[in-house]
């Protein structure tokens, strides 16, 4: 446990390091800091915009943004979480702009109770997942996620694809930590109820054993 | 605990962040109800696919044009900065 703590103390140590030495012009520093999470980055605006010209851009400008305005960074939360903050922001901008006729905010339907109540309870098999080929289950996944509404997809993908904490993903989004959860409880239900259609079981329900 | 109360209690006892006795009630009813049996294990199920099968991986040579475009942008920005100080 020891050891962990220390590697994680050093990795936000050098993480700190990079973010002074950027600051003061050294654009090798930034240059690690952009391969640190550009992958993240990439992830994170491709499932909120869902088109890959949109997430490329964000991605450029949100690293961009961020070297112009290092100076504003003041190191009290980590340099990702700012980062993913900026890269969000730019994500949904980019959204409202292809979804001219609608709003797109963090807090969008929220008042929805669209899958609070489950009504799909029929199991599902061992391993649901290899009833398909790979890049089958990748459109499925796709598919299923990109129905959700934005807020409890971003929500759904620092949480539980990025493995953020709830904590960490309320500063990113600048929501509490209830309205976390209960984004990220609705997200989880309304993905499950959605993929119970490729995944439940044939048998399951039909009193066979 | 009834099954509304369990699904309040879905998202912290998935997470690991659930009380001691809050997490006996939920486990006593999960004992009896089938449906909320089926819903906690597949929600688990859920998260696990999606944590798994990370979709939308940057491909390498993508990776290095948007590293190199991101670079360029930031000396140009510096360079500006620069002159107009």
């Amino acid at each position: 446990m020891e050891t962990i703590q220390k590697k994680v103390g050093e990795d936000v140590n050098s993480e700190l390091a990079l973010v002074q030495a950027a600051k003061k012009g050294d654009l090798e520093a930034f240059s690690e800091l952009v391969k640190r999470y550009d992958r993240n980055i990439f992830r994170i605006a491709q499932h909120i915009t869902h088109n890959e010209e949109d997430a490329q851009d964000v991605v450029q400008d949100a690293f961009l943004k961020a070297y112009q305005n290092l100076e504003q960074f003041q190191g009290n939360s980590k340099f990702y979480t700012w980062l993913v903050r900026i890269a969000v922001n730019e994500a949904l901008m980019k959204l409202r702009r292809r979804r001219s006729d609608k709003t797109v905010s963090i807090d969008e339907d929220v008042e929805t109770e669209e899958g609070s109540m489950p009504r799909e309870v029929a199991d599902w098999g061992p391993n649901p997942e290899q009833l398909y080929g790979q890049s089958e289950l990748g459109d499925i996944l796709k598919k299923t996620i990109q129905g959700l509404p934005p807020g409890f997809r971003t929500v759904f993908v620092l949480r539980d694809v990025e493995g953020l904490s709830t904590e960490e993903t309320a500063e990113m989004l600048g929501l509490s930590i209830p309205a976390v959860k209960s984004r990220l409880l609705r997200a989880r239900l309304q993905l499950r109820e959605r993929l119970a259609k490729y995944f439940k079981s044939k048998r399951s329900g039909d009193g066979q054993p | 605990m009834n099954c509304k109360d369990f699904l309040k209690e879905l998202t912290d006892y998935l997470d690991g962040t659930i009380s001691v006795n809050v997490r006996a009630e939920l486990e006593e009813h999960l004992i009896w109800c089938r449906d909320c049996h089926v819903v906690m294990n597949t929600t688990k199920k859920t998260i696990e696919i999606y944590r798994d099968n990370r979709l939308y991986e940057l491909p390498e040579q993508l990776r290095s044009q948007l590293q190199q475009a991101i670079m360029n942008k930031c000396k140009a920005s510096k360079q500006t900065r620069k002159s107009s100080s």
